[in-house]
């Protein structure tokens, strides 16, 4: 579903990615790891669409459609979801109304009438009760005064809202309480099938203990430098980043 | 054309001219352009007025002959010539149905999205309107229902016939005709409007409005509404308003006049939507506009709600002057402003009485090259002991050539008086907007949500019958400002 070559992208001219090829197909989970600053959020903003980076060279194809060519909107009607680092507050906005604005739109892309507002509601409850999100939390604001554990839970939630094809999560379990970790990575679980796939972007062995990865790949200074199985990650959880960076010959 | 029939009234007064930009085809009755004490006799004589209302036109019409237009706005106003205007035009006939195919496609576009309109909501909440359609007031409905509880909504004209007492008590007393330019030039040629009057002891049942239209060509629109709520009453009043596209700009200068006594309360909201003028900031509507109210009455209350997109110049000042010992004024207001539209608005609080209180909230948008300007005085007079305010002045900018400007005054002649003022300007913010994209939120309907959510302060102010149409206007006066 998704193919990733040779891509490089900049912020502010400042080179990031470094060349990255990864491909995904239906069905699997592939989490990312390395160290801070390594380029892990630039890589999932570069695949949504942030227009604050450039794309200087390679190419990402997403069900056969050149995905650099869509607008950000767009990647998300086909099918691309990501998961914040750092969810947006958008103050006076209600999750109501955002919620039906954005499912609205993905209706009408997809050819679709727009959902009525029970209809709407009915589905707000379903989809609530996958993450446990607060009825309360789901009435204010978009993430206004949100603790940094509810953001996350309320983007897992938007995730079951919007159902889509590839889910990026960008440390989705960062803020999370050992209950709420439990209870979102469970939510995940339960969104994921054999048509859709997801890319977790992680720093700890923790969720991928819920979450169990087929592939698991270090980025590092912009390029993805090691690739496995699920015993990489337990490697890395164990030994740290030194030894890579010894196999590349940095110390 | 039933009187009873709220449907029916609100299709004629809307399906036919609320789709904005087109004219109605419809006979009109324009005296010859120009101003002059014949022109005035003239309007005089036709809506048939008495000789005190008459000699008040031309008192008025001297004293502006004497003025000129002021200039101490932060705007660019063209040179007006006032000789060019016509000052009177009157719909001969009923208005007809209108077809839709008519109106420029780009404008049918962009009034479709509009959804739900204005109307249906107020079908569903029984509304009573007065509709005033270039300068007469075409109709006002629910009249004998609200006459049962001795409630007066009718059109100016018909009040000086049937409640001249009222009028000539209150004709001027707040807004007199010496205030400014453009209410030296209303009072002397003003040719309708509303006129409503809450007797003591009453809350007015349902919400009133006046719906204001330009239609005809090279007229100006001149009305006058005036409210007086006697003791211990509450009304709460919406004012809409729209004018068709047109190259040339037109005149719109309103007076607005409110009068509360002890203890009665008035909630004032309009959403102001005349023509802004097209993306090159030819034409449209010049709004030059007075409104004040007098708290005169102990423990009255007076609260401005605005919404403004429209128009290609404002200039407008909702006001209070709390004179009664405990009274409260509000102003609440939201300006958007795109491509080359102008807006010098803001608000006077005049504090008199003892315990008076009031609060401003202002939040400017301003997108395109337009100017945004919020201009407010806060006076304390000597004798208003424990005088309180609060001013909350935002300004949000969409685009890095427009202007956003801040002018508080402040006056403050009591030393115990609080006055507290608060200002922020910020630009539109990528991240909020890159969040929507990423949920499939297209950048127009993320900017349109995100002013939304700016301005709910204000737009929660609104009736629920206006909130719903104001915001779809947000968003659309605000397409294809960002990007
Ligand atoms: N606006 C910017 N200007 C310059 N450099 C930037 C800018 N934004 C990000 N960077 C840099 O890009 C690099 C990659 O950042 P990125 O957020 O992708 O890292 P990450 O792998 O997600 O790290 P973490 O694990 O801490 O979340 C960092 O060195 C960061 O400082
Ligand atoms: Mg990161």
């Amino acid at each position: 579903m998704l193919k990733i070559t040779d891509l490089h992208a900049n912020i502010n001219g400042k080179e990031i990615l470094k060349g990255i090829d990864l491909e995904v197909r239906p069905g699997e989970v592939h989490a990312i790891m390395g160290p801070n600053g390594s380029g892990k959020s630039t890589l999932s903003a570069v695949l949504t669409g942030n227009p604050a980076y450039e794309v200087t060279r390679g190419s990402v194809e997403f069900y056969g459609k050149d995905l650099l060519a869509l607008s950000p909107e767009d990647r998300s009607h086909e099918g691309l979801f990501l998961s914040f680092q750092y969810p947006v507050e958008i103050p006076g906005v209600s999750m109501v109304n955002f919620m039906r604005t954005a499912v609205n739109e993905q209706r009408k892309y997809r050819g679709l009438e727009p959902l009525s507002a029970t209809d709407f509601l009915k589905l707000m409850r379903e989809k609530r009760e996958i993450v446990e999100l607060d009825n309360k939390l789901a009435s204010r604001s978009v993430n206004e005064g949100f603790s940094g554990g509810e953001k996350k839970r309320n983007e897992i939630f938007q995730m079951a809202m919007l159902e889509p094809r590839l889910s990026i999560l960008d440390e989705t379990d960062s803020g999370l309480d050992i209950d709420a970790l439990r209870i979102v990575a469970g939510g995940v679980n339960k969104l994921k099938s054999e048509k859709n796939a997801t890319i977790v972007i992680t720093h700890y062995q923790r969720l991928l203990d819920y979450i169990a990865p087929d592939f698991v790949h270090v980025l590092y200074k912009g390029r993805i430098v090691k690739s496995g199985g699920p015993e990489l990650a337990l490697e890395l959880e164990e030994r740290g980043y030194d030894w890579i960076k010894k196999e590349l010959g940095e110390i | 054309m039933k009187q009873d029939n709220p449907n029916e009234i609100l299709n004629d007064v809307t399906a036919n001219d609320y789709k904005y930009g087109f004219v109605t085809d419809i006979e009109t009755d324009i005296i010859p352009n120009g101003l002059s004490e014949e022109i005035i006799r003239h309007i005089s004589e036709k809506k048939g007025e008495p000789e005190w209302l008459l000699q008040f036109r031309l008192r008025a019409y001297d004293y502006w002959k004497t003025l000129e237009m002021p200039r101490w706005a932060h705007l660019t106003i063209p040179d007006i010539d006032y000789q060019a205007i016509s000052y009177y035009a009157a719909p001969k006939t009923k208005v007809a149905p209108k077809s839709l195919d008519e109106v420029d496609p780009e404008l049918r576009k962009t009034f479709d999205k509009l959804g739900i309109s204005l109307e249906e909501q107020m079908k569903l909440s029984g509304i009573a309107v007065d509709a005033v359609m270039d300068s007469v007031s075409v109709r006002t409905t629910f009249r004998e229902k609200l006459a049962e509880l001795g409630v007066i909504f009718c059109s100016f004209s018909e009040a000086v016939k049937d409640y001249p007492d009222l009028v000539k008590r209150y004709l001027g007393s707040v807004v007199s005709y010496r205030d400014n330019f453009f209410a030296a030039l209303n009072s002397a040629v003003f040719s309708d409007g509303s006129f409503v009057y809450i007797p003591k002891g009453v809350r007015c049942p349902m919400e009133l409005s006046t719906y204001f239209r330009i239609n005809a060509a090279n007229t100006g629109q001149f009305e006058r509404t005036l409210i007086v709520a006697d003791d211990d009453s509450y009304v709460s009043y919406l004012e809409g308003c729209t004018a068709p596209m047109r190259d040339e700009n037109q005149l719109h200068a309103a007076i607005v006049e409110i009068v509360v006594h002890d203890r009665a309360e008035v909630k004032y909201s309009t959403v102001q939507n005349w023509y802004p003028g097209d993306k090159e900031g030819k034409g449209g509507i010049y709004n030059f506009v007075t409104k004040r109210g007098m708290c005169k009455g102990d423990h009255s209350k007076l609260s401005w709600t605005q919404v403004e997109t429209g128009s290609a110049i404002t200039w407008k000042y909702p006001s209070c002057v709390l004179a009664g010992d405990h009274s409260v004024g509000e102003f609440y207001s939201v300006a958007v402003t795109n491509n080359y539209q102008q807006a010098d608005t803001g608000t006077k609080m005049i504090h008199i009485g003892k315990n008076t209180r009031s609060t401003i909230v202002s939040k400017g948008i301003s997108a395109g090259r337009s100017q945004n300007s919020y201009r407010g005085l806060v006076k304390v007079l000597p004798g208003a002991e424990n005088a309180r305010n609060f001013t909350q002045c935002d300004s949000l900018l969409l685009s890095s050539d427009c202007g956003a400007h801040t002018f508080p005054y402040m006056d403050i002649q009591n030393d115990s008086a609080i006055v507290e003022h608060e200002a922020t300007t910020s630009k539109i913010n990528e991240d909020q907007i890159f969040y929507c994209n990423q949920r499939g939120i297209p950048t127009e309907d993320a900017v349109g949500l995100i002013v939304n959510g700016y301005a709910k302060e204000v737009m929660n102010k609104l009736p629920m019958e206006f909130a719903v149409e104001a915001q779809k206007l947000l968003q659309i006066s605000l397409e294809g400002s960002v990007g």
